[in-house]
């Protein structure tokens, strides 16, 4: 671990700030995308003068450069403000759902994984097969299916016909299955697809052919040589495909009333409870943001092409 | 890879050549390059399909998508009244025939898929080409700006944002359009990097061409393979975007009728009417499905380049 290394992650924290500012100015504008965000919470009671009191109250009266200015000075310190409507601070609301989001993301995650790999790796290996065939079909239509749809097919064969699970909330461990699976599925779609790919590559590459003329088993090559390099692409490509996977928990959450933190913005943004969709939306990126950027430094760590002096 | 590349190019190159008899006209030629991709057959039947449907709908609706029959609620697929009636895929909650409104229905889905998906790509690729083009300082920073953006998950930053702003079919199809370029602008600046490069750009210069006639007469064409392929990625995902926000109630509003909102009267009646949520998500399911195979086949007829992935 030398300068280099010490180089890297500092030009990637300060990547990391540049890209926090542009998100955080994205989340403030889109507050006052629909003009006067006052008049969106103020009831239609109020006069002029109880309007522009609650203004002031707010800080809307100052110039949008020092409301951005105070919104981020405030956001760094966890304050995103109270919740219209909970009367209570965004942040506080937040926490609460994060730990529900996390763990079905998670979930999802790994039940991605478990399916993508195993599929991805045979597809490629019988390539051009009738498995890959399948396999590979059946990946187009995880990716065509609109994950909310899959949720509710789940709940109409699971819930309804069979009686097995759970349909809402989150009240037994079992509730997690559906809403795991859903997103789940729809995970391993897309990277069945790039395990696919990225092996493929790797199957052509030099060093499995010489591995192969040593005459060293099949089954040896595919594992110790080829899966190793493969990883490293497919690593990546699941930083890429979380995006995915935290938006469709936005939509999946609602289906199955799962309490985190996508229905929570669903939620808030029915009654316009907007500090705490901003809140949600920074988490959302911020959780985006960090987890790619664990992968990138795992990808540094996993690659041994990338030598630090 | 790029051995890799460089030999699926010659094949396509090959293939290219040894489809291409020399006195057919284009349409014919491409239609006979078509025919050879079993991908490219279904995608493009599918997608001609859905197209047609969106136009003449009303014309081979079997009933009108919002008649109301309070006698004929919940009946379920293949159901006939007293008339004589077909309702071949069942009633929703208000007695309107699923069928019809599916068909109607993909009118939506054509409307938001097409325009949003110009606008967005539009937007993007001149993004990209200035970004790429002028490169320096502009180009990191217009980058920095689309890694910001790319790290706000894309249909989160549309359901914030429809939320503020409101409902609707207009509105919806302006935010997805004005949302989704983020995804060509990166492709696109990489792609002008790799052509700026080349030796018929050095000889524009050379022959004394301005700088936007290079940019826009050299380089822009060069570049609309990669941005046709993608655009025919983000039709499917736009398609899917506005069926989540109908469903979700933020996007398009009753009485258009639209196969996310079909899910969303389903999903209150889960419980007892399957057909009013399996048929809509069908349609979304196949539209999609049709739009990634024909971008498929377009990727690599294409864009040879980016087929190391396939």
């Amino acid at each position: 671990m030398g300068v280099s290394l010490r180089g890297f992650f500092i030009s990637r924290m300060i990547q990391l700030v540049v890209t926090m500012f542009i998100v955080s100015v994205v989340v403030f504008f889109i507050l006052r995308l629909s003009g006067d965000p006052i008049l969106v919470v103020a009831p239609d009671f109020f006069s002029e003068e109880q309007i522009e009191q609650m203004r002031k109250f707010w800080g809307f009266d100052r110039p949008i450069g020092e409301q951005y200015l105070n919104f981020v000075a405030k956001a760094i310190t966890g304050n995103f403000g109270t919740s219209y409507l909970a009367k209570r601070p965004a942040m506080e609301l937040v926490f609460e759902r994060l730990g529900y989001s996390w763990m079905l993301a998670a979930a999802a995650a790994a039940i991605g994984l478990t399916i993508a790999i195993p599929l991805g790796i045979l597809s490629a290996l019988k390539r051009n097969s009738f498995v890959d065939l399948i396999i590979t079909s059946l990946s187009s239509l995880g990716t065509a299916m609109p994950s909310f749809w899959l949720g509710l097919m789940l709940i109409i064969v699971f819930s309804v016909h069979l009686g097995l699970l759970p349909v809402f909330g989150a009240l037994e461990p079992k509730a997690i299955i559906l809403p795991s699976a859903t997103l789940g599925v729809g995970m391993a779609a897309r990277l069945s697809r790039m395990t696919r790919s990225a092996m493929l590559e790797v199957l052509n590459q030099d060093y499995v052919r010489t591995a192969h003329s040593k005459g060293l088993m099949h089954k040896t090559v595919v594992m110790r040589h080829a899966l190793r390099n493969a990883l490293i692409p497919i690593v990546t490509v699941f930083g890429l495909q979380l995006g995915w996977l935290l938006g469709g928990s936005v939509v999946v959450e609602s289906v199955f009333s799962w309490p985190g933190l996508g229905r929570l913005m669903i939620d808030s943004i029915s009654v316009r409870d907007n500090t705490v969709v901003q809140a949600g939306l920074l988490f959302f990126s911020l959780s985006f943001i960090l987890i790619n950027y664990a992968i990138d430094v795992i990808y540094i760590i996993l690659d041994p092409r990338i030598k630090f002096q | 890879m790029t051995m890799a590349t460089t030999q699926s190019a010659q094949q396509a190159k090959d293939i290219a050549i040894a489809d291409l008899p020399a006195r057919r006209s284009l349409p014919l030629q491409l239609l006979s390059i078509l025919l050879k991709s079993p991908v490219g057959v279904a995608g493009s039947l599918i997608v001609t399909a859905v197209v047609l449907l969106a136009f003449v709908g009303p014309l081979i609706s079997p009933h009108d998508p919002l008649n109301r029959n309070i006698r004929s609620r919940f009946k379920p697929p293949g159901f006939v009244d007293q008339s004589g009636k077909v309702y071949s895929l069942g009633n929703d909650q208000l007695g309107r025939d699923i069928l019809s409104r599916i068909i109607a229905g993909s009118r939506v889905s054509v409307l938001v898929g097409v325009i949003s998906v110009l606008i967005s790509g539009t937007i993007g690729v001149i993004y990209g080409l200035i970004s790429g083009f002028v490169g320096g300082i502009l180009d990191s920073v217009l980058m920095r700006i689309v890694d910001g953006l790319l790290s706000i998950p894309f249909i989160i930053l549309v359901i914030a944002i429809s939320g503020v702003v409101g409902a609707g079919l207009s509105t919806l199809i302006l935010i997805l359009g004005f949302t989704g370029w983020i995804t060509y602008a990166r492709v696109i600046r990489g792609e002008v990097l790799k052509v700026r490069e080349m030796d018929y750009v050095m000889a524009a210069y050379a022959l004394g061409q301005s700088r936007p006639k290079v940019m826009f007469m050299h380089i822009l064409p060069n570049v609309v393979a990669s941005a046709i392929v993608l655009a025919a990625v983000q039709v499917g995902v736009t398609i899917l975007a506005e069926s989540s926000l109908s469903f979700l109630g933020l996007g398009v509003k009753p009485p258009t009728v639209t196969w996310g909102l079909m899910l969303s009267d389903g999903r209150q009646y889960i419980n007892s009417a399957w057909w009013m949520t399996l048929y809509p998500g069908i349609a979304i399911t196949i539209t999609v499905l049709g739009v990634v195979f024909l971008g498929d086949w377009l990727r690599d007829f294409l864009d040879p380049n980016v087929r190391g992935r396939a």
